[in-house]
C-alpha cells in the first residue's frame, strides 16, 4: 500500500543537488517523482525512484544523510476536484496529511503523501477503495 | 599494580622534601648552564641559594612557549651536545618548532614514567601493545614505545596512517592494548566498522589516550565502540612527552609523576598561584631533567589539582581532565567560550558525529558564533523526512549549547564526513574576527 521514499539532506550550497542527481544517473536509477522542501539553511530532497534501496545505499556511500520512509501512493482520475475529494476522505477520519505531492502517469494523477496516523489511513484507503501504486509498479514503469 | 611504589606511594612529607632538594639542584644547574635562566634570576636578584624548599618555587620566573621559540634551537639546552642522545621537535603551527634534547638519563626517566602509566592501566608482560601515536619528531610514538618495552609487553610500532592494515593487525595478532589520540581511536573504530570488524573479533582491553583534550562522553564512545577500558595519558614535549600524568584504575583524576614534574596552578591573567583545588593554568617545573629543563613552564592547559591519597594506594597529586587551553579560550560577546564545552554537548547527542567546527565572526559589531556539526547516517531515520523534525533536532542542540555556553550559537547541520578530521592537536575553530 505504501512505497519507499528517500529524503536526502542537502546542505545549502551549490552543487549538492547536482551531485545527488549524478549519482542516480550513474547507477541507472530513474526518478519518478520528486520535491524539495527547503528552509533557509538546508534542503530536503524527497524522491520516489525505480530502485529506492539501491539508491539509498549509493547515496549513503557518497556521504549523504538519507532517511527512508513509507508514503502512500494513490492513483486518481485526472478530473477537477479529484484531489480535494481524496484528501477529504482522510480529514473526515481525523487524519492530518504531513506533506503531499503528485505527478501524472498515463493520464492518471498519482498522489504521494504521508499522514500522522498511517494505520487509520490504511483503513480509510481500504474502505474508500482507492487504488494504490506498489513498489513493483514503480520499478516496472518506463 | 604499581611500578614504583617507593615514589608513587611516598608520604607527603618525604615527597615535599625530595622535591625541595631536587628544585634547589635544578635551579643551580640551569643557573650555571643556561644564560637565559641566569640572566632572569640575576635580574630578579635571586641566587640558587634562595631556593631551598619546594615552597620557594613561587620566587622563580615563568617560562613560556615564546621563550622556547626565541631561544631556538639550542638556547635553553643545559647539557653539552655530547650528552644529548635524542632530539624531538614539537609541531609549531607558526614560526620555529620547539626543539627538545634528551640525555641518556632523561630517556631513562621518561621510560620509567611511561612504565608507571602503563602499569597503572594494567598493562604487563603478557600484553601485545600497539603504539599508534606518530613516530618521529613528535614525542608520542617513541615516548610511549620506550615505556611499553620497559614493562615488557610486546610493542607493535603501528604509528599513524594505514589504518586498515592496523585494524587487520589488531584482529589478527590479538592486540590487547593501544596508545593513540582519542580522535584517532574513533577513526580506527569507524574504519573497523567499514571493514566489518566488530568488538567480538578483537581483544583490545586497554587504551591509553592523550595528546589532545577529550571528554567523558568521548571516553564512553571509544569504550563502547572498541570494547576496551580507556585511560587518560597526559604529557607535553616541552616537559618530557607522554608520561607526565596518568589515570589509575579509579579514574578519578590523573596521577602526576611529581617526583620529576612539579605541578602548580596559576591564574593565567594575574599569574598568581591559585589555592588548592581551584581551576587555572597548569605550570610544570622539571625537577630532574638534564637535556632541556624547564622552570615554571606555562602549559596553557586549564585544569585543577587534587591532593590526597587515592583509593589505588598512590599518594601523588592528581590533575583533573583538561577543560581547555588558556589560549584556545575565545571571548565572544564578552563571555569565555572553550571549544571543549561545545565538544561535550555535541558528544552528548547520538545524532551527531564527534566532529564539530566553531566559526566566530563579527557582523555589525556583534560577535556571532556558528557551530557546525555532522549528521550521523545511522541516526538519520525515517522520522527525519520533514524539515520540522530536522529543525527540532537543530533546536535541541542549540538549546543545549546556550545552557552550557551562556551565549546563543547558530547551529549548522552538515552532511556526514564533511567536516575535516583533525590530526593530532585538534583545530576546531575558525575565528574570522582576526582578519578584520
Ligand atoms: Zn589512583
Amino acid at each position: 500500500m505504501t512505497v519507499n521514499q528517500l529524503s536526502i539532506f542537502l546542505e545549502n550550497r551549490s552543487g549538492t543537488l547536482t551531485k545527488v542527481l549524478d549519482i542516480m544517473k550513474r547507477t541507472g536509477i530513474r526518478i519518478i517523482a520528486s520535491t524539495i522542501a527547503d528552509t533557509a539553511q538546508y534542503g530536503l530532497f524527497r524522491v520516489i525512484c525505480s530502485n529506492p534501496r539501491q539508491a539509498y545505499l549509493e547515496l549513503v556511500n557518497e556521504g549523504f544523510a538519507v532517511a527512508m520512509s513509507d508514503v502512500f501512493a494513490i492513483e486518481m482520475e485526472n478530473r477537477p476536484g479529484q484531489t480535494a475529494d481524496t484528501v477529504k476522505c482522510f480529514s473526515e477520519a481525523g487524519i492530518s496529511i504531513i506533506y503531499m505531492y503528485s505527478f501524472l502517469k498515463d493520464g492518471k494523477g498519482i498522489l504521494l503523501f504521508r499522514t500522522d496516523d498511517m494505520e487509520t489511513a490504511r483503513e480509510v484507503i481500504h474502505r474508500a477503495g482507492f487504488k494504490c501504486v506498489s513498489e513493483k509498479d514503480l520499478a516496472d514503469w518506463k | 599494580m604499581i611500578w614504583n611504589p617507593n615514589k608513587e606511594c611516598m608520604s607527603r612529607d618525604e615527597m615535599s622534601s625530595l622535591q625541595g632538594k631536587r628544585l634547589h639542584k635544578i635551579v643551580e644547574y640551569v643557573y650555571h648552564n643556561v644564560p637565559f635562566y641566569r640572566h632572569k634570576l640575576q635580574d630578579m636578584d635571586i641566587t640558587p641559594d634562595d631556593i631551598r624548599t619546594i615552597d620557594d618555587i613561587v620566587k622563580l620566573p615563568f617560562t613560556t612557549k615564546k621563550d622556547l621559540r626565541d631561544n631556538y634551537p639550542f638556547g635553553l639546552q643545559a647539557a653539552p651536545q655530547s650528552e644529548i642522545i635524542r632530539i624531538h621537535a614539537s609541531s609549531g603551527t607558526t614560526g620555529n618548532p620547539t626543539i627538545v634534547g634528551y640525555t641518556r638519563k632523561d630517556i631513562g626517566v621518561w621510560s620509567e614514567c611511561m612504565a608507571r602509566c602503563l602499569t597503572a592501566y594494567g598493562v604487563g608482560r603478557d600484553d601485545i601493545f600497539s603504539v599508534s601515536y606518530g613516530y618521529g619528531l613528535f614525542t608520542g610514538g617513541l615516548g610511549a614505545h620506550n615505556g611499553v618495552e620497559m614493562v615488557g609487553a610486546s610493542v607493535v610500532p603501528a604509528s599513524t596512517g594505514n589504518t586498515e592494515k592496523h585494524a587487520k593487525l589488531i584482529r589478527d595478532l590479538g592486540i590487547t592494548g593501544i596508545a593513540c589520540t582519542p580522535s584517532y581511536a574513533l577513526y580506527l573504530a569507524e574504519t573497523m566498522e567499514h571493514m566489518g570488524i566488530t568488538k567480538e573479533h578483537i581483544k583490545l582491553r586497554v587504551g591509553a589516550f592523550g595528546a589532545e583534550p577529550w571528554t567523558e562522553s568521548m571516553r564512553a564512545e571509544i569504550e563502547e565502540r572498541l570494547g576496551l577500558k580507556a585511560f587518560n595519558l597526559y604529557g607535553l614535549s616541552e616537559v618530557m612527552g607522554p608520561s607526565v600524568s596518568y589515570e589509575c584504575q579509579m579514574q578519578n583524576g590523573s596521577h602526576i609523576n611529581e617526583d620529576h614534574f612539579y605541578p602548580e596552578i596559576i591564574n593565567p591573567v594575574t599569574l598568581e598561584p591559585l589555592p588548592n583545588g581551584q581551576s587555572g593554568e597548569l605550570v610544570f617545573t622539571t625537577l630532574t631533567k638534564e637535556g632541556m629543563p624547564v622552570i615554571r613552564y606555562r602549559t596553557r592547559d586549564l585544569c585543577s589539582l587534587m591532593q590526597g591519597e587515592c583509593d589505588c594506594g598512590r599518594t601523588s597529586v592528581r590533575m583533573t581532565p583538561i577543560t581547555g587551553r588558556s589560549d584556545d579560550m575565545l571571548i565572544i560577546r564578552g563571555i569565555n567560550v572553550f571549544p571543549s564545552q561545545v565538544e561535550s554537548v555535541v558528544l552528548s547527542m547520538k545524532e551527531f558525529a564527534p566532529r564539530y567546527m566553531l566559526i566566530v565572526d563579527r557582523i555589525n559589531n556583534l560577535d556571532t558564533l556558528q557551530v557546525q556539526v555532522e549528521l550521523r547516517q545511522e541516526y538519520f531515520t525515517a522520522t527525519f523526512d520533514t524539515p520540522a523534525a530536522i529543525d527540532e533536532l537543530q533546536k535541541r542542540l542549540s538549546d543545549k549549547l546556550r545552557s552550557v555556553l551562556s551565549i546563543s550559537a547558530k547551529v549548522q547541520l552538515k552532511a556526514p564526513n564533511s567536516i575535516e578530521r583533525s590530526q593530532g592537536k585538534s583545530a576546531h575553530v575558525i575565528d574570522n574576527r582576526k582578519q578584520q
